[in-house]
């Protein structure tokens, strides 16, 4: 989280992304291949649903038996040689894992796509300590050299188009690609990158699952560069949420099955990396030290909630792919780590509800992401849990309250509410010219862009007092 | 089934202040299959603006009301998926196992119009000519909380005269939300917009939906617009009430 981004505010930021044509154009871009392509993934897969329910099985026996999976996991990572650090909370994480590099003297630190080191600000936290951040994903690659966050978290530059992209590259590569030619832009990221791969002292990686059995960490990724990351350099960093954990490989398959599916439209990755311990006597090559940085950071909260659920997130990115809301504002406007539905449940379990307030509430509650949601989450039901909590802690707008108020206090009472419909109406059709109203007090928020049509001169209610069933003739 | 349920009409409150000619539509629509149907005075919201700001007593209170005044009926009907939607959900605002087996009773009797004329009623349109080509969106609520999607599709197809015309992303929100729209009227237009275009782009003369929040919404905007879409309920072309003014349209 920017400095920035917490001054501001999301209507602010929403306001700015829809001012911006070119994110308009980038969004679509991605997030309409992502949908065509899941669409044809999931219908080529006959047992879609029942892949569902058993990785939302998965997930839920995992969360209900959480330190038993931890405890395996940890004891079977140590017997592989590996070192097991926890972290209760994002500061916590980030130190260790500096700790880590310094103690190594890293100067260089390749780093492997992870949102969870988004989420425990792992780039600051390297960036303050001196160390030479390298971001490896192309995206990622693209987003350092942009200073920004990733707006989506499988397509962190999605909202960059080709040709933003070519003018970054070509200030900061040397010598700089052709800017008219993608392949060409990706030959000249993949030789600057190489030379950090082979240089770098840490390579940093994420894990898309902790496998508790073995005490493997698994990765997935299109690129290669998780493997580049994890492999030459001495030390090998794993960050990961305690939620990643599954009971064994073959249930890390089940998952993979539907995470690739719904992120890319695929039937797999081009890489599914399984890391067990550092190099062994004997080995060709992979680093000498392995860590495994487990981090709550909230998670374990949840765990005795009504937001376990979403534990269950194997971070596929279909939902905000889906999202009406995502797909105008784009994923930098959400403030937060995780944008979309599955951020607007998770961004205030992060950073408190006073922080986050309106992602619950920016929400047409259409449901949408829950249809794709691979395992299931019921977002729409979390964020009407969020809606609950943020009314109950009075943090509601004053004439959001006081709006509602009255309308249930004569909402209540039958003969009020029929009475005031009554009275209401003929004053509504004051406003109007022809069938519409164009503008009206306290309707701006709807009649600045579209027209209101004007209320019947008469209520059902009271047409159906004086005519019944048959109505008006 | 029943040869001659007892329904109580759930008008909407919508319905009841803006275009009350969509509850006798669906009355006529209900007799027509066979239904005896009375409009209970003592309702008036379904408690959706409550239940979706996050205010649970006060969407309870209103559950309340809703669930004494209906509980006699056979079946509870409204041209509304987003309020029979909110009322399937009511059982989830009490712990108290009285009002919760009360508001399950409810829930399991309710039914969103064209489904209920559909697949519980066995009812189909005849006799009903227009000749219209016309788009339809499918509201959000009654789509993924109710399963309406064939029934109305499958009901518009017996209109003698009518060309139905597909509607790129007719699955898609259109923006509305309740709340959501005068909350946030910036994001809510953007996606309107993009409906909009869609619907434009059919070349249908008439839009129809099956909720009266999404319909207002799309309505006016493509008025906004300059469009000539003209818009309505589909229970009123079922009902062949849509000779007259359609929505925003002046009443002669």
């Amino acid at each position: 989280m920017t400095a920035q981004g917490k001054q501001d505010t999301f209507k602010q930021r929403a306001h700015d992304a829809l001012a911006d044509p070119n994110l308009k154009i980038a969004i679509d871009r991605t997030t309409n291949t992502a949908q065509t392509k899941r669409t044809a993934a999931v219908d080529a897969f006959p047992e879609f649903q029942a892949a569902r329910e058993r990785g939302a099985a998965i997930k839920d026996h995992v969360i209900a038996n959480l330190d038993h999976y931890l405890i395996e996991f940890e004891r079977n990572a140590t017997d592989a040689g590996a070192q097991v650090h926890w972290a209760r909370d994002a500061a916590e994480a980030a130190d260790i894992v500096t700790r880590i590099c310094t103690a190594a003297e890293a100067k260089i630190v390749t780093r492997s796509k992870s949102m969870l080191g988004e989420e425990i600000g792992l780039p600051h936290a390297l960036d303050d300590a001196g160390i030479e951040r390298v971001e490896t994903d192309l995206a990622e690659h693209i987003i350092q050299l942009a200073q920004e966050r990733p707006s989506h978290i499988i397509w962190p530059a999605m909202h960059r188009t080709r040709e933003d992209v070519a003018e970054l590259f070509f200030k900061d590569h040397q010598p700089p690609p052709d800017a008219d030619d993608p392949a060409s832009m990706v030959a000249s990221a993949r030789r600057v990158l190489r030379e950090k791969f082979m240089s770098a002292d840490v390579g940093i990686s994420g894990a898309n699952f902790l496998v508790a059995d073995t005490g493997a960490t698994c990765t997935v990724t299109n690129e290669g560069n998780a493997e580049l990351s994890t492999t030459p350099p001495r030390v090998h960093i794993v960050t990961a949420g305690i939620e990643k954990l599954v009971p064994s490989t073959d249930h890390a398959m089940a998952l993979l099955r539907l995470l690739v599916r719904s992120a890319t439209g695929g039937e797999v990755t081009q890489y599914t990396t399984f890391h067990c311990g550092p190099k062994r006597s004997g080995d060709a090559d992979g680093p000498e030290e392995m860590h495994i940085v487990l981090v709550d950071n909230g998670r374990s909260r949840m765990v005795g909630d009504e937001f376990r659920q979403m534990l269950r997130c194997i971070r596929c990115g279909a939902c905000m792919n889906h999202c009406v809301v995502y797909r105008q504002i784009g994923g930098h406007a959400y403030g937060g780590t995780y944008p979309g539905p599955m951020g607007a449940v998770l961004t205030p379990v992060l950073d408190g509800l006073p922080q986050s307030r309106d992602l619950p509430h920016a929400c047409t509650m259409n449901g949408r992401c829950e249809e794709v949601c691979p395992v299931r989450i019921p977002l729409k039901t979390l964020l009407k849990a969020w809606r609950v909590r943020s009314w109950d802690s009075q943090q509601e707008v004053g004439t959001v309250r006081m709006g509602l108020g009255l309308w249930g206090h004569a909402a209540r009472r039958p003969w009020l509410y029929h009475l005031g419909t009554r009275l209401a109406l003929p004053v509504m059709r004051l406003f109007g010219r022809g069938g519409w109203i164009r503008g009206m007090p306290f309707a701006s928020g709807w009649t600045r862009t579209r027209d209101l049509p004007k209320p019947a001169s008469r209520s059902f209610m009271s047409q159906h007092r004086k005519y019944g069933n048959g109505g008006p003739q | 089934m029943i040869e001659n349920p007892r329904v109580g009409l759930f008008v909407t409150c919508l319905v009841d202040a803006m275009r009350p000619q969509i509850g006798f539509a669906t009355i006529k629509l209900l007799e027509q299959a066979g239904c005896v149907v009375e409009v209970p005075r003592r309702q008036t919201c379904c408690g959706q603006p409550a239940g979706n700001s996050g205010d649970k007593a006060g969407a309870a209170a209103l559950a309340k009301q809703v669930i004494a005044a209906f509980e006699g009926f056979d079946y509870v009907v409204g041209p509304s998926g987003s309020c029979i939607g909110q009322i399937r959900s009511y059982p989830k605002l009490f712990a108290d196992p009285g009002w919760r087996r009360r508001a399950e009773d409810l829930a399991a009797k309710s039914y969103e119009i064209l489904s209920f004329l559909h697949d519980v009623r066995g009812w189909s349109p005849t006799d009903v000519r227009l000749e219209a080509s016309a788009t339809y969106h499918d509201s959000c609520s009654g789509l993924r909380e109710l399963g309406v999607q064939a029934q109305p599709r499958a009901l518009l197809e017996r209109v003698e005269g009518l060309e139905l015309v597909p509607l790129e992303g007719a699955n898609v929100c259109c923006g509305f939300g309740g709340t959501f729209c005068v909350k946030y009227p910036d994001i809510s237009t953007a996606i309107l917009s993009e409906k909009t275009a869609n619907i434009a782009a059919t070349g249908a003369d008439i839009l129809l939906a099956g909720d009266l929040g999404c319909l207002m919404n799309m309505a006016g905007r493509l008025h906004r617009e300059g469009a000539a879409t003209r818009c309505f309920h589909t229970v009123e072309v079922l009902a062949g009430m849509s000779d007259g003014p359609a929505i925003g349209e002046e009443d002669k």
